[in-house]
């Protein structure tokens, strides 16, 4: 629903109400955020506002940035945060750079020391346009209170445009204090800046060539799907030409799990046939992905046999990892659109059947155990297979980074696009609490789950202060092993089974949740597991379940480091 | 295989943008040789030029990431037979130069240099010319007693005709960007 606006245009304001009415010409509904004294007047000017924005008052300023993560990955929309100048500044550098390398819009708003101290080793100054400049899509500060309105216009145009990205802007005291006339004139274009190539059609028609031509063409999908809005195009395509379609971590839910020609999950703990059968592809379709090395393993060794039809907004990308035969630039979805048409409909029985066998092996030899295990200690997938039973796969997922992500992302099936939220390309502990609660900000009626491990969920585990504080009825599901259980499982495979510091002593982790007025239940029994996580499920409000689980579980397939795709192993 | 190639920048006047374009050579591991900006014959453009030893995928990527920065127009590398470069040099030389006048004056004309200042403790020689001329000239000079000496990075011309403007048209019609992916 729209909300009522009082735009004070052409009247005289401070910057920073500026600020404030910039984010609602914006459209802006919430922000996560944090005071301090730089951003002082921006937060007085928030005090007028309060009944057109929502701010969620974060415990440590990284919590605000996984937050905004979050909220913009289930919602679609650009992700806001505030903080002050010097700390609250840096602390955000970290979910700055998660959302560069997870291509995920965020516009942050900083507070700076007064302009004569820029400079001066002022209190609170750091130099937060030079710190952030490597992990930011553009970044700016801003001085003036009549510059204020065109910056933030221009970082809402930026994040959001071609591949998107987190900008920043930083806002000097000053400049917040200063009077200017309000106007905002939405960006809508910058000489300088070429977000998204227009498809071109020749590209397009050698794509389908190589595609018609193909014996075992094989699809991979990543975020850019999701980013495009591109599933249908994408389930089109397959099903037309009889496509297998695969997914990198970050385009998980962007094809439906349950559909024939979906087989799996790619990378270095992804499904056996869509690792294996990279290998023997002749056509590679990657669409919207980067050929991160989690999911190429050793590149020398990856899918030397196939030719390359690579769809990519960003130019940068082509040619990077692995080389194109065709490179289509451009939006994913207006490219798979031209592309439906010129591709001939295929039946390709024996291709698919590949998969299907390579599918039963890794039943037969990882999941039937991992989900039906007879050791006495609960193991990690059934938790996660009987929450998916539970939830019909309706859940949005947030995970945070480690073995229980590998898991969750292997077992949980997600029915709907934009439902699995996952640190990927940084691979940031300490992501799941906060960006499960900026999920649960953009869909309140849906049910948020984040899944944690002990180690990541202690990173950020001040976020519970969030969750009691704006009752944010996000579930929590801590698969507990006491242990760092990825490091660990690396320290067992290749360092002799020298487990150096990754032993976990935790406190009772249902106490703290207590102290948060946070329910929260403990289960160490597969009898009770079942009723707890039904329990947890039908929470009306927050809750915290924690499964303590097999200490010593690795995660299995994997490809080990320099391994190729082809090597990978099962146990 | 390594070969030097010159790298040209064409950015918006913005701060902080040379440090946005340093940071991908940093990041890479990659030593920039030598780094000249100036505006270039459209006002409130301004062209960067930047000295690379790298590999041909090196020098391909680098110009990618460059231009995927916001305000940066476009990049171009060029081998060295693709353009026309100049350094400038200036050589603060021992006024007992003088002492030996014939040979001095004979090496800065031979090299044409030219003597821009004249002092009671030194002579100041200047040098246009590519990087092994004023290299040649130092060496010629250094025996007479280097007080100091100083070289801009590299300026260069491209030889092939196609100009900025052209480029920008092209990419103008490249980028009819209909598709909207976030509301705001």
């Amino acid at each position: 629903m729209e909300k009522k606006r009082h735009i004070k245009y052409n009247t005289e304001v401070t910057g920073a109400e500026a600020v404030i009415l910039s984010l609602l010409d914006a459209n802006v509904t919430e922000i996560f955020g944090y005071p301090g004294g730089a951003i002082m007047p921006i937060y007085d000017a928030l005090y007028d506002y309060m009944d057109k924005l929502n701010h969620y008052l974060v415990r440590h300023e990284q919590g605000a940035t996984h937050a905004a993560q979050g909220y913009s990955r289930v919602s679609g929309k650009p992700g806001v945060v505030f903080a002050t100048s010097g700390p609250g500044a840096t602390n955000l550098i970290t979910g700055i750079a998660d959302a560069q390398i997870d291509s995920t819009p965020l516009v942050c708003i900083t507070g700076q020391v007064h302009s004569h101290l820029l400079g001066t080793d002022a209190f609170q100054e750091t130099d937060v346009v030079g710190v952030s400049m490597p992990v930011t899509k553009w970044n700016i500060q801003v001085t003036k209170p009549e510059d204020i309105a065109p910056a933030i216009t221009k970082a809402f145009y930026i994040a959001t445009s071609g591949r998107p990205g987190p900008v920043l802007v930083d806002i000097t005291k000053d400049a917040q204090f200063g009077k200017t006339t309000y106007d905002y004139k939405k960006c809508e274009s910058i000489r300088s800046y070429f977000p998204c190539p227009k498809v071109n059609l020749e590209d397009v028609n050698a794509a389908a060539e190589l595609i018609n031509k193909a014996q075992r063409p094989y699809i991979l999908c990543g975020h850019g799907v999701l980013l495009s809005s591109a599933e249908k195009q994408l389930l089109a395509l397959a099903e037309k030409a009889d496509i297998p379609v695969a997914s990198t971590l970050l385009g998980l839910s962007a094809f439906p799990p349950s559909h024939p020609l979906y087989v799996g999950y790619l990378g270095m703990h992804g499904n056996y046939g869509p690792n294996l059968l990279t290998n023997e592809c002749d056509v590679l379709i990657a669409i919207g992905m980067r050929f991160d090395d989690r999911v190429t393993g050793n590149v020398s060794k990856y899918a030397k046999q196939a030719k390359v039809v690579h769809f990519e907004i960003d130019p940068a990308e082509i040619n990077k990892i692995i080389p194109a035969d065709v490179a289509v630039l451009g939006d994913a979805k207006e490219a798979l659109e031209l592309l439906l048409p010129k591709v001939n409909s295929a039946k390709r029985k024996d291709w698919l059947q590949k998969f299907t066998d390579c599918s039963n092996v890794e039943f037969e030899k990882v999941i039937r155990d991992a989900i039906d295990p007879d050791s006495e200690k609960l193991r990690m997938a059934e938790v996660i297979d009987k929450f998916h039973k539970i939830s019909g796969g309706n859940a949005i997922i947030v995970t945070d980074v480690g073995q229980h992500q590998m898991i969750t992302s292997r077992y949980y099936k997600f029915n709907h696009p934009n439902h699995s939220v996952t640190s990927g390309g940084l691979g940031t502990m300490g992501f799941g609490l906060p960006a499960a609660v900026g999920a649960k900000v953009a869909k309140p009626n849906e049910q948020v789950v984040a899944v944690l491990g002990d180690g990541g969920f202690q990173m950020t585990i001040q976020e519970l202060g969030t969750i009691m504080q704006s009752n944010i009825a996000v579930k929590i599901l801590v698969l507990n092993n006491n242990f760092l259980g990825m490091v660990r499982q690396w320290q067992q495979l290749f360092f002799d089974r020298r487990y150096s510091f990754t032993e976990m002593k935790n406190p009772d982790f249902i106490t703290i949740a207590k102290g948060y007025n946070i329910k929260g239940k403990k289960v160490t029994e597969r009898e009770n597991l079942q009723d707890a996580l039904q329990e947890m499920y039908n929470s009306k409000e927050a809750f915290l379940l924690e499964v303590v689980v097999e200490n010593e579980e690795n995660v299995f397939p994997m490809i080990t480091t320099g391994a190729s795709v082809s090597e990978i192993i099962l146990e | 295989m390594n070969t030097t190639y010159t790298i040209s920048v064409f950015t918006e006047d913005k701060i902080g943008l040379l440090n946005r374009i340093t940071i991908i050579f940093t990041r890479r591991h990659i030593n920039i040789e030598s780094i000249t900006a100036s505006e270039i014959e459209v006002k409130g453009i301004y062209r960067y030029t930047i000295v690379v030893t790298v590999s041909k995928e090196q020098v391909e990527k680098l110009v990618k990431q460059i231009e995927k920065q916001v305000e940066v127009f476009k990049a171009f590398y060029h081998m060295n037979s693709e353009i026309l470069c100049r350094e400038i040099a200036l050589y603060k030389v021992s006024a007992d130069a003088l002492k030996e006048n014939e040979l001095f004056a004979r090496i800065v004309n031979e090299n044409h240099a030219t003597i821009i200042s004249v002092s009671p403790e030194y002579i100041v020689v200047e040098k246009t010319g590519d990087e092994r001329e004023i290299q040649n000239l130092f060496n010629e000079l250094e025996k007479f007693g280097m007080l100091e000496y100083v070289r801009s990075g590299r300026v260069a011309i491209t030889k092939p005709m196609k100009t900025l403007t052209s480029y920008l048209k092209e990419i103008e019609n490249n980028n009819k960007s209909t598709v909207k992916h976030f509301n705001n």
